[in-house]
């Protein structure tokens, strides 16, 4: 195999490395701890969703969480025990934040789920690897914490180099050394995995110089594998931070990731070694991610050294493992010096991406508390290993001018710290960065978020004018069908009146077609009014209150029939004036339906008067104030009923014989039957009386002028009207009589 | 003489022309609507409120491009105003504290959903249809989509909505701008530390 030329990158710093402290002894086992605390999002990604409740029942290697979309992991049960809950708790996180976590009561038996692997690994579909790896819960061991699932679906995109991450350049942490050391084999299976699953056709193991029985180990693992396996351990100079992917890339392939790309863009994927080793124990043995290598180290532990420690075990345990002592402003970090956090408390559990638990004493790690002024010296510019401008990002990231440290790229910082351990002032350059970062995404989801808001705005505006343009439309349409309507209403009855002939222009209601309807709308006003009356008559025994209201309806109403009285009144006289102008005479004759309807209005005003009367009686019995306004009612419509009567007998007696032939009979019969009638209406019967036989004395008048041949019966008529009103002076006087006596 | 009717004719010749020129270009490439009323739309935080007393963000930023003032909008704050200063090359006003002041936290709408009656008032209300239910249903707000308005607090008959701060999630945490008093310091002024575990 032809030797791999080696590469450099720009930047870089040599801190001490601290590393012999924690290998002297070989991987320890941690004993199981009394409880253990695990979170279900210990990835990049979305948190697993529960599977167990407080309470179940769960063995080692039971998934308790599963993963919740692409991006995510599943969760395992890292020993067996009994949940104890499923709660809110503080996550290892530099935020602090809480997050869901499964806390397990460990019952110390450690007893195993039913697992199994998959024998010929090698041979079978890349897709049943993937799901595998995926059911195990495997994440990215270095420090990140990305669903290896999701890396190795490489899909379309040609992969030529897989690239293994052992160079573990940061101070204090061991964890990768030791699982090289011990567990290279698996390393090495886990790795030729990896390269079926990309379609890598190479492997390149890149390892600093600073750990030599590691590539002793790794190279004397591959030794053991038999036939062409195309992996090569390299060899490559400690600097910090050489185990930076895009860094460790730069080092042995010479290429460059494009800013803001992925390694992927360029054809390689890139592993840590620990996460080979995993998917090997997943895929070859069916054991998910329950536990891994930490280092636990630091000036604060006496006996620093890697444990084997399960996911989910507080740090304190860890600690008393390897004999803590706290110090003075003892801190404990997560990770390395470079890039770990200070964790908030000892009861924080281990996770899957925690290589290191850092317990320094203050005098060997001391708090950086004193930033001073930047003095632009250059030195930060000089150790960045990504080729940025580490003190022109520092200003805009100060002065929060995030828009110009986008534009100074400061995505492509992958703050390893080491422009902050170069600072002369001391600045923590890296956490301005991360601000920076933040404070941009959090722009930039603020900024789509309003994108969203304005669409919707708009979407929703536009339904609303839709809306309210169609209301619009129906309404317009609906008026347009009810002005429809009425133009045809009015054509009808523009074309009614037109077909009949007799239609007179001076004085158009004469129609007879609008007698008609007067004659109906006086009947419908007459019917109202009876009716107001009852409900008069109603209020006054139920609610006195509402009789006022009332009465004021029916004097409406009252006036209503009496101009529409008025109406028909005209209208038949323009009638009868236009069929026969010139004889005035005959008029009734000529309108067969005017004595009829006469002797009608006569006996409905009669009717009306009774009821009338019988109100004003009550309303006197009752003692109410409404009798004054009843008794004038009363008396007006005893006018009118006089006025009817008239009407009606002046018609009746000017028709021919025998309709005033039958007249009298009635009358006569009418008598007997009111024999108490009171003398006014005697004397009115009188005049009225007088009246009839003065018209037809001028009736014979007229005939006699015009020879018409209609005297000799106007004549007789005359006779018998004279005969009934010498029968009327007698009642009349009988009846005085009668009052005198 | 014909050198100067031919000066005459070429100039004619070359204004005709030019001119032609520019009347196609104008029809051909017109600009539709105004442009600047897209920028200024942009700037803005799109919660559409109406506290700016216009009913959304765009007819806002239409009566900003007619002459309006820049500092009406609470939501967009100094950062906004600051922006729009920059755009139209005004200077930037301070915010106009008669359309309320600026919020401290992002807030979302949460509807107490056990005293919801139901009665769809808070859903015509929102200006971004981010409250789902229906008549006589339990109303609930989809908290990704709100922008914290407040315009459906009011119409609610029985205040069951309340405005709350917007959750820190694990995706949406960052650190903190570091704030350092010691920051301007000479070494020789170097304190000792206070706090430690």
């Amino acid at each position: 195999m032809q030797p791999i030329t080696l590469h450099n990158f720009d930047g870089g710093i040599h801190p001490k490395e601290n590393k012999d402290q924690s290998t002297q002894t070989p991987i320890a086992t941690l004993p199981i701890p009394a409880q253990l605390i695990v979170p279900l999002g210990q990835h990049i990604g979305a948190p697993a969703e529960s599977l167990v409740q407080a309470g179940d029942q769960v063995l080692k290697g039971q998934m308790i969480a599963k993963p919740k979309g692409f991006v995510s992991a599943a969760i395992h049960a890292p020993t067996s025990g009994t949940i104890s809950s499923v709660e809110m708790r503080e996550l290892p996180h530099s935020s602090g934040l809480l997050g869901m976590c499964a806390v397990i009561d460990t019952d110390g038996k450690d007893q195993w789920i039913e697992h199994q692997g998959i024998e010929n690994y090698l041979e079978v579909d890349n897709q049943q690897l993937i799901d595998k790896i995926r059911e195990s819960g495997i994440t990215g061991m270095g420090g990140a914490g990305f669903p290896t699932s999701v890396k190795v679906s490489v899909g379309e995109r040609k992969i030529d180099t897989l690239i293994i991450n052992a160079a573990e350049c940061e101070p204090y942490i061991t964890a990768d050394d030791m699982l090289m050391r011990e567990r290279a084999l698996d390393a090495i299976k886990g790795i030729q995995i990896l390269m079926k699953l990309t379609g890598a056709d190479n492997c390149l193991v890149g390892i600093e110089d600073n750990k030599p029985e590691a590539i002793k180990a790794m190279e004397d693992a591959l030794h053991q594998v038999h036939g062409e396996h195309h992996i090569v351990i390299v060899t490559i100079p400690t600097k910090y931070p050489s185990g930076g992917e895009k860094q460790l890339i730069q080092i042995l392939t010479g290429k460059e990731v494009p800013s803001t790309g992925i390694p992927a863009d360029i054809g390689i994927v890139c592993q840590n070694v620990g996460t080979a080793a995993a998917v090997y124990k997943a895929v070859a043995l069916g054991e998910p991610l329950i536990s891994r290598i930490t280092t636990i180290t630091g000036e604060a532990v006496k006996q620093p050294q890697n444990v084997e420690v399960l996911i989910g075990t507080p740090v304190k345990d860890l600690l008393n493992f390897a004999s803590f002592k706290a110090g003075k402003k003892q801190r404990l970090i997560m990770g390395g010096p470079m890039m770990g956090f200070t964790l908030k408390s000892d009861e924080l559990p281990v996770v899957k991406a925690t290589n290191c638990i850092l317990a320094p004493t203050a005098k060997e790690l001391p708090a950086n508390d004193f930033a001073m002024a930047c003095i632009r010296c250059g030195m930060c510019t000089e150790a960045c290993p990504a080729d940025l401008l580490p003190q022109q990002l520092y200003w805009f990231a100060k002065s929060d001018e995030l828009e110009k440290a986008e534009q100074h790229n400061i995505f492509d910082c992958i703050e390893c710290g080491a422009c902050s351990y170069v600072c002369p002032s001391q600045i923590p350059l890296v956490q301005y960065y991360r601000y920076a970062k933040g404070a941009i995404k959090e722009d930039r989801a603020a900024k789509e978020k309003a994108e969203r808001s304005k669409i919707r705005f708009e979407n929703r505006q536009a339904r609303l004018d839709r809306e309210a343009a169609e209301k619009e439309a129906k309404r317009k349409a609906r008026a347009e069908a009810a002005e429809k309507a009425q133009a045809a209403k009015k054509a009808a009855a523009a074309a009614a009146p037109d077909s009949a002939d007799t239609k007179a222009a001076p004085a158009p209601a004469a129609s007879p077609q609008d007698l008609e309807k007067l004659q109906k709308q006086l009947d419908a006003a007459q019917t109202a009014l009876k009716k107001t009356m009852d409900k008069i008559a109603d209020a006054k025994e139920n609610a006195p209150d509402k009789v006022e209201a009332f009465e004021k309806a029916m004097a409406k109403t009252r006036d209503k029939v009496k101009s529409l009285a008025k109406d028909i009144a005209a209208a038949k006289k323009a009638a009868a004036a236009n069929p026969a102008p010139a004889s005035g005479t005959d008029t009734d004759k000529g309108d067969p339906n005017s004595p009829e309807r006469l002797e009608k209005k006569w006996q409905t005003a009669q009717a009306r008067l009774e009821t009338a009367q019988r109100k004003l009686k009550e309303a006197e019995e009752q003692g109410l104030d409404t009798v004054e306004a009843l008794r004038t009612g009363v008396e007006k419509q005893q006018a009118r009923v006089d006025d009817a009567k008239k009407a009606f007998e002046s018609a009746s007696n000017s028709s021919t014989e025998t309709t005033t032939a039958a007249k009298p009979a009635e009358q006569a019969e009418e008598k007997p039957t009111a024999p108490a009638v009171d003398i006014e209406a005697l004397e009115k019967k009188l005049r009225a009386q007088q009246d009839r036989v003065e018209k037809t004395q001028e009736r014979i008048n007229l005939a006699k002028e015009q020879g018409l041949n209609t005297v000799d019966a106007l004549q007789k008529g005359l006779d018998k009207q004279m005969l009934k009103l010498n029968e009327l002076e007698q009642q009349v006087k009988a009846a005085k009589n009668s009052e005198g006596a | 003489m014909s050198s100067i009717l031919i000066a005459v004719i070429a100039l004619a010749g070359l204004s005709i022309l030019f001119g032609a020129l520019l009347g196609y270009a104008a029809i051909r490439f017109k600009v539709e609507g105004n442009p600047i009323v897209d920028q200024i739309d942009a700037l803005l935080p799109q919660t559409q409120c109406g506290q700016c007393s216009y009913p959304g963000c765009k007819p806002y930023a239409e009566a900003i491009a007619d002459g309006e003032k820049i500092n009406k909008c609470p939501p967009g704050g100094e950062g906004t105003i600051q922006a729009l200063a920059d755009l139209l090359g005004v200077e930037p006003e301070p915010l106009d504290a008669e359309h309320g002041a600026a919020r401290d936290v992002p807030t979302v709408a949460l509807i107490r959903e056990d005293e919801c009656i139901g009665c769809t008032k808070c859903i015509q209300a929102c200006p971004i249809d981010a409250i789902l239910g229906a008549a006589k249903q339990m109303h609930t707000v989809i908290a990704s989509e709100c922008t914290g308005c407040d315009l459906c607090v009011e119409p609610c008959p029985v205040d069951c909505i309340d405005m709350v701060p917007v959750e820190t999630t694990l995706q949406t945490w960052h650190w903190e701008q570091p704030q350092g008093p010691a920051e301007n310091l000479i070494a020789t002024d170097r304190q000792p530390a206070v706090g430690g575990v």
